[in-house]
């Protein structure tokens, strides 16, 4: 590159970096440098050394909010795919109003979280919400969801998983769309039924879009916060608190910035291992046509 | 995914708090421009939010006429985010000039130097006990505005119709609990008590019944005894019996409160501050000082207004805390309106209050103040209020029992006292 260039390279880079560099390179540095002090927001910042990982590591509340994470993982991932292939199978044949459904499923993903939390905390209110009122009409039992330690968690899922349906639909849309209709033809040719075509053609040429999917739906479940922190709080007696749950009150509720900053680190390098696991076994699932 | 970009950096919410040091002036929050000669006071507080917030503006408006230089700019916030916010806007430098902090969390704002000395105050007006409530090593740094207690609310027509006798001053947890089961109708949706599982129900009934929370050097807790399990056992026993379960929907903001003026509720352990709440309710009610065990003790709150550190109007900021706690519009606004109680010396100022409306029994407000309990107080309160009401809460759900959940959380706030 031609030294003169470099002036207008940075001048047409500046609109997205200085953002970049502004909310999120310097938030981790200066997070990274919180996360060795004891900090309650307000006096001086102290310096502990490691000493709030190490806490961390050894405090039973961070075994449970990495567990409750991970079911609510568990819970949504499976939910969220199946439901959100199934809404594009169904969209991509050729139904009348095909536009509004597909529409109709994606509006929740643009919909802000705390909207459709505080819906979903109505329609599952254990009293008077409407879940419950069918339940009890089918002569079903009637949990207690957010109130209930055992049901929260499962609360939040079938929201959360509810919410982000459209999204996979999209980008699972999007993969059938980009499978030649030439190589189904051939399956069909050869005598392959509805089920092999689906089983044997289909999903491994969505591979890529289940990879994307999957990559994405995990980083943001592991991140999950705004519908727990609507519906729940994190109750009852904690049974539904969640990493960055954890982070919030740490900082916000208990003036323990520092812990809260080495947490959030440590929710990173999980993240980070996770999805570098993922990247790195892909080879052995993922078909690129 | 639009979502998925703003919870990338969700992580890193800490480091964020750095970013919000440096909106210091961010607009949401910012003084508006005095005019000349003029200053102007921010002023944050949560005890107006929620149906207080013009009586509020009438003191501030008295303030205003008496010192015509000064301008007063409230900012009411509800309880449950008060201290989220007002934690970050001290760390932010965009909190409030004056600010209400309550007792609980005085110890934790004087701990951290976000408060001003107040020099020169005169004690006269104060009750002796609240005034000292708000010093720290012997310097004034805040100055009580009002006073609360907690008593007995009863339905009386629920009383009537179940043909209890209704409750006296002399009533022990014997007695609340026999009417509370013959006051209990589960078919028709009527529960015959309500006493949050919590924190500050906890240290209160555990002083009813002869126990200490703390041990006297403040060091380590003490209420892992006899009368500590007592006393959990007491407000455990009646989650599913004669009382609403968390399944039910107990716990979650303003349950109870919709119970009992929905007639759904025959005893309720609240507030005085609800009794404006209540002047519609359909049904006659009273109060009635809260029954005990071994002794009485009933829970008194002292809110506080205080100065911050970072003002740089003082003078100004102290000169409407004084005004706000001592002056006789404030006494006169807070009586007429069953606000919380004003926190004066001279008892005479207050008698009024006994005869401003329902409930009858108003003596009551003031017998309780004959036995009274401040909370437990720590630098980590908020963690330990919330420890102790999750380990109460697990034992009221059956998850633990109640030996267990309260060494549990003997453990977990001792580990906060050291």
């Amino acid at each position: 590159m031609k030294r003169r260039n470099a002036g207008w390279v940075l001048f047409f880079l500046a609109p997205s970096a200085i953002p970049l560099l502004l909310f999120t390179a310097v938030p981790m540095v200066s997070s990274a440098w919180v996360s060795l002090h004891r900090w309650n927001l307000i006096s001086p910042m102290e310096w502990v050394g490691l000493d709030n990982y190490t806490h961390l590591l050894s405090d039973p509340a961070t075994r449970d909010v990495f567990l409750h994470t991970l079911i609510y993982c568990a819970g949504y991932l499976p939910l969220v795919f199946a439901g959100g292939l199934g809404l594009a199978l169904l969209l991509n044949q050729r139904l009348p109003a095909r536009a509004f459904f597909r529409a109709a499923y994606f509006l929740p993903v643009v919909t802000s979280w705390v909207v459709v939390a505080l819906v979903w905390k109505w329609l599952l209110n254990p009293t008077s919400g409407l879940v419950n009122s069918l339940l009890g009409a089918l002569g079903a039992p009637q949990p207690g969801w957010w109130t209930d330690p055992t049901w929260a968690l499962p609360a939040v899922i079938l929201a959360s998983a509810w919410k982000d349906l459209g999204f996979v639909m999209v980008i699972m849309l999007a993969g059938l769309q980009a499978i030649a209709q030439d190589i189904l033809e051939a399956a069909r040719t050869d005598g392959a039924g509805a089920w092999q075509r689906f089983w044997r053609v289909t999903l491994p040429l969505l591979s890529p879009s289940t990879f994307f999917v999957v990559v994405i739906s995990l980083i943001n479940g592991f991140q999950v916060f705004d519908q727990v922190y609507v519906m729940t709080a994190g109750g009852p007696s904690g049974a539904s608190q969640v990493v960055v749950g954890q982070i919030y009150d740490l900082t916000f509720r208990y003036g323990r910035a520092g812990e809260a900053s080495a947490l959030s680190w440590i929710l990173f390098a999980v993240i980070l291992v996770i999805t570098a696991l993922q990247v790195r076994g892909q080879r052995r699932w993922v078909h690129y046509a | 995914m639009r979502s998925f970009v703003r919870r990338g950096a969700a992580p890193l919410v800490a480091g964020l708090v750095l970013a919000l040091a440096a909106c210091s002036q961010g607009s949401a929050t910012r003084t508006e421009e005095p005019a000349a000669g003029k200053s102007t006071v921010r002023y944050m507080n949560f005890s107006a939010n929620d149906g207080h917030e013009k009586d509020l503006d009438a003191i501030k408006a008295a303030f205003e006429k008496a010192n015509p230089d000064i301008t007063v700019q409230i900012e009411t916030l509800p309880y449950a985010d008060y201290f989220t916010k007002l934690q970050t806007a001290v760390a932010g430098g965009t909190a409030g000039d004056a600010f209400e902090l309550n007792y609980e969390n005085f110890v934790t704002y004087t701990a951290n130097g976000s408060l001003a000395e107040l020099p020169g105050v005169d004690a006269a007006p104060y009750k002796p006990s609240l005034l000292d409530a708000f010093k720290a090593d012997g310097k004034q740094y805040g100055l009580p505005a009002s006073f609360s207690n907690v008593v007995l609310f009863y339905n009386k027509d629920h009383f009537t119709a179940a043909g209890v006798a209704a409750p006296t001053a002399s009533w022990t947890w014997a007695d609340e609990q026999a009417a509370a089961a013959k006051l209990t109708d589960k078919a028709k949706g009527v529960w015959g008590d309500y006493q949050p599982i919590s924190f500050f129900e906890f240290y209160k009934t555990l002083a009813q019944s002869g126990g200490e929370f703390l041990a006297p050097d403040k060091k380590s807790a003490t209420f892992n005894s006899d009368a500590g399990r007592k006393a959990a056992q007491f407000l455990v026993s009646k989650a599913g019996r004669t009382m609403p379960t968390e399944a039910q929907g107990a716990g979650t903001p303003d349950f109870d409160s919709k119970l009992f003026k929905d007639g759904k509720l025959a005893m309720w352990h609240s507030g005085i501050w609800m009794f404006s709440g209540l002047a519609d309710a359909t049904f006659d009610w009273d109060v009635v000082v809260e029954p005990g065990d071994t002794t009485k003790a009933s829970a008194m709150f002292t809110n506080g207004a205080v100065v911050s550190a970072a003002s740089k109007n003082k003078e100004a900021a102290q000169k409407w805390v004084t005004f706000l706690t001592s002056s006789d519009e404030m006494v006169q606004t807070r009586l007429s309106t069953s606000w919380e109680l004003p926190p004066v010396a001279d008892t005479g100022k207050v008698s009024s209050y006994l005869t401003a409306g329902k409930p009858a029994n108003r003596q009551a407000v003031f017998d309780s103040l004959d036995a009274t309990v401040l909370p437990p107080v720590i630098e980590r309160q908020q963690e330990m209020q919330d420890a102790v009401t999750k380990e109460l809460s697990a034992a009221a759900a059956g998850r633990k029992d109640v030996p267990t959940a309260l060494a549990d959380a003997q453990k977990a706030v001792d580990a906060l006292l050291k």
